[in-house]
């Protein structure tokens, strides 16, 4: 008995160890998100501002948007980074509850564009014209009226998703190909010369469980080879489409379904060609400018189809800080904040002004790319989805099981597609959606062929 | 001698109750009105449906069930092994318990992080195997195009991460058999096997049921190693129950994948009654 109660004693440090590292993880967790320098509870001239954003949302990004960005504020901010489907859960609870903590919302266009259907956005025009002097993109400036008179958000920050390859790669480039104007099916040649060659599968997408495939369907493939998205979602041309990216697969490597961030398997070498988000690429670039080279995404036939990723600032009627949510939109939109934005997690900026006269190499390689892509001759912006609201989620994943069962599993694209034809057009039917560009704008929610 | 107890033991068991009532029953209910919800509000099986009808619904079955029946064998030859190696009382049995009983403060996520940098194609694993010159290049050991593969680098994980639960309960087991019945096996010269078949095996047996339920239970909740370690490559049922739930943001069918991990669970917990009946339960 006595070594038995013994034995049991010995099991008590593992157990008090356990519970300290839980009890460590867990205050850890909860420690409180507040950014602004002040600890003092009450913070400064701006009091606290909750803000809630769907961008900026990976843990790392969280953290310099509160200890960097939002460093110099004079307030107090609560930031939270959310993922779409808790997001706009959040917003719409406090909108019908009548009132809530969230004071500010970070959002993209096609969110916001659901939100000010329900009028659940505050008109900001006065803010506007205030910031007039900035030089905000009078383009995105229009995109934030979402065709009303009123502004219902303020342009924020913008990004897009470019084509990065590793300088080795560039030997096996296709005879007479050119890295800044390539097509998509010289994309595939040049991961076939990279297999050959090397004996390995070396092109790369982000096809993991957080990573952003399902946009290089929705405003890169479909519209460069379809010339739309959702009124050409089955059909010969997505045929084509689909057919080119199962070609295409037997160049990329097969741990793709793992990748969420693109930065991480080209700088280890698992990935040599890579399509992804600026801002998850922007690692490779500025620890390495001389390996990596940043170019403008490949075309398919209808022209060089990319998509841009406008992010904007919007106050819920709802605001529990109105006065407070304007201070910190003034404050994220000044030269040096965007300049902030820019360098700490690579958004560009929205106004018009002069940033850090040199920026680093990576950052300034992005820049060209992007520049080149936007102003190639042959651009075809994509829109991100717009009005779809909680639908969201359900709009991307048609792509994904699209991507899944054709791809992955090998089945032929035809019966695949017409089988996710009624899914995408329910998402429609319950959003009420109607057509974005590059598809032709319709009456009434978006028709799906 | 029978003493009054009168109302105390029920006041006693009434806190419990009373979580159990607001945390846990509760929320089963609103789940599983939840599940027989179609997102307008019409009660029906039209989220059941749709869960049936989804293109991952077999997969994710299939995988978790897969991974169920591989995992938890394993996890309870290495937990015996261990617990009888604690039990042994060597020199330095202390520092044994520590080294295997590590595990259990590292979180799902983070020992699924740990593994990736084990088998991702530049990892620690494929080095080692190419810097003692056993293969050339190296090997794809996350690819959704070999998902058995991808499946054995989960369970390696899972097995790493969750056989010291197992064996806490198992060495705590061992520790309340009587020292008086392996001492009578040794007077009849029973060998060491004969013990441990004999002697330890039925008397550890409440305890080899109460680690398979939790075991088991926990096995069907298998997400963040899965995340982790096969992205989008592998499906389980926790996982569709997630995605539904944020990505796609459709509670009904998210409620009835979890419905469905309920009773999984549910039909588990009673087979392991059921085969593994423990003394009192004979008698009742």
């Amino acid at each position: 008995m006595e070594s038995r109660r013994l034995h049991m004693w010995r099991l008590a440090p593992i157990i008090f160890s356990v519970a300290l590292v839980v009890g460590a993880c867990t205050s850890g967790d909860s420690a409180s998100p507040s950014a602004g320098g002040s600890s003092d509870g009450g913070g400064g001239g701006s009091g606290d501002v909750v803000m809630i954003s769907s961008q900026l949302v990976p843990t790392a990004e969280q953290e310099t948007m509160r200890n960097e960005i939002l460093a110099d504020f004079d307030g107090t901010v609560d930031f939270i980074g959310s993922e779409s489907g808790p997001f706009n859960d959040q917003i719409r609870a406090q909108e019908e509850a009548g009132s809530g903590d969230i004071s500010i919302i970070g959002g993209l266009d096609g969110e916001f564009s659901a939100f000010a259907a329900d009028g659940l956005l505050t008109d900001l025009s006065d803010l506007a014209d205030e910031l007039a002097d900035l030089g905000i993109n009078e383009d995105y400036l229009e995109l934030g009226r979402l065709g009303t008179d009123q502004q219902l958000y303020i342009p924020w920050m913008q990004a897009t998703y470019i084509m990065v390859a590793r300088t080795e790669a560039l030997d096996y480039l296709p005879d007479g190909a050119d890295v800044g104007t390539l097509t998509w099916d010289q994309l595939t040649e040049w991961g076939a010369n990279i297999e050959s060659e090397t004996g390995e599968r070396r092109l790369g997408f982000p096809a993991g469980e957080d990573g952003l495939l399902h946009r290089f369907f929705q405003g890169y493939a479909y519209p460069a080879f379809t010339g739309g998205v959702n009124t050409t979602f089955s059909g010969d041309a997505a045929n084509d489409m689909w057919t080119w990216m199962q070609d295409t697969w037997q160049y990329v490597n097969p741990q793709s379904t793992t990748y969420g961030f693109m930065q991480e398997p080209l700088q280890a070498g698992e990935v040599w060609v890579a399509w992804d988000h600026v801002v998850r690429l922007i690692d490779a670039l500025e620890s390495d400018p001389e390996g990596f080279v940043a170019f403008p995404v490949p075309s398919g036939p209808e022209g060089r189809a990319f998509m841009p990723v406008i992010a904007g600032l919007g106050i819920p009627t709802t605001s529990s800080n109105v006065e407070g949510a304007k201070n910190l939109i003034r404050y994220l939109l000044q030269p040096e904040t965007q300049a902030t934005t820019l360098t700490s997690v690579s958004f560009f900026p929205v106004i018009d002004a002069d940033l850090p006269g040199e920026l680093s190499p990576g950052l300034q390689a992005e820049a060209d790319a992007v520049a080149e892509q936007q102003s190639a001759d042959d651009a075809l912006p994509a829109l991100l989805p717009v009005g779809l609201g909680d639908q969201g989620g359900a709009y991307s994943q048609v792509f994904k099981d699209a991507f899944a069962q054709i791809v992955i599993d090998g089945q032929d694209p035809a019966g695949v597609l017409e089988g996710l034809v009624p899914n995408l057009q329910e998402v429609f039917d319950t959003s009420e959606a109607p057509c974005w560009s590059p598809d032709p704008p319709s009456d009434g929610p978006c028709q799906v062929q | 001698m029978t003493t009054r107890l009168g109302w105390a033991p029920y006041a006693l068991l009434l806190p419990s109750l009373l979580f159990l009532a607001v945390f846990f029953a509760a929320p089963m209910v609103q789940a599983f009105g939840l599940a027989l919800q179609a997102p307008d509000g019409t009660f029906g099986l039209t989220s059941i449906e749709r869960m049936l009808g989804d293109a991952r619904f077999r997969s994710a079955v299939a995988t978790t069930i897969a991974l169920v029946v591989l995992v938890i064998p394993i996890q309870f030859a290495l937990a015996m092994s261990m617990a009888l190696v604690i039990n042994a009382r060597l020199k330095g049995q202390g520092l044994w318990l520590y080294i295997y009983a590590l595990p259990l403060g590292i979180s799902e996520l983070a020992a699924g992080i740990v593994w990736v940098s084990i088998f991702t194609q530049s990892g620690w694993l494929n080095s080692i195997l190419m810097g003692i010159g056993l293969i050339d290049s190296p090997i794809t050991w996350q690819s959704a195009e070999t998902p058995w593969l991808l499946i054995m680098c989960v369970v390696v994980a899972e097995a790493w991460r969750a056989t010291s639960i197992i064996m806490i309960i198992l060495v705590a087991g061992l520790q309340s058999i009587p020292r008086e019945f392996l001492e009578a096996a040794d007077v009849y010269g029973a060998t060491t096997w004969q013990k441990i078949r004999r002697v330890v095996l039925p008397m550890l047996r409440p305890s080899l049921q109460v680690a398979l339920i939790l075991r088991t239970i926990l096995a069907f909740q298998v997400f963040a190693t899965v995340i982790a370690l096969a992205g989008s490559g592998l499906n389980v049922l926790a996982g569709e129950a997630q995605r539904w739930a944020t990505d796609i943001d459709n509670d009904h069918v998210a409620a009835a994948y979890a419905g469905l991990i309920l009773l999984l669970s549910l039909l588990s917990t009673i087979l392991f009654i059921v085969m593994l009946p423990t003394r009192e339960e004979h008698q009742a």
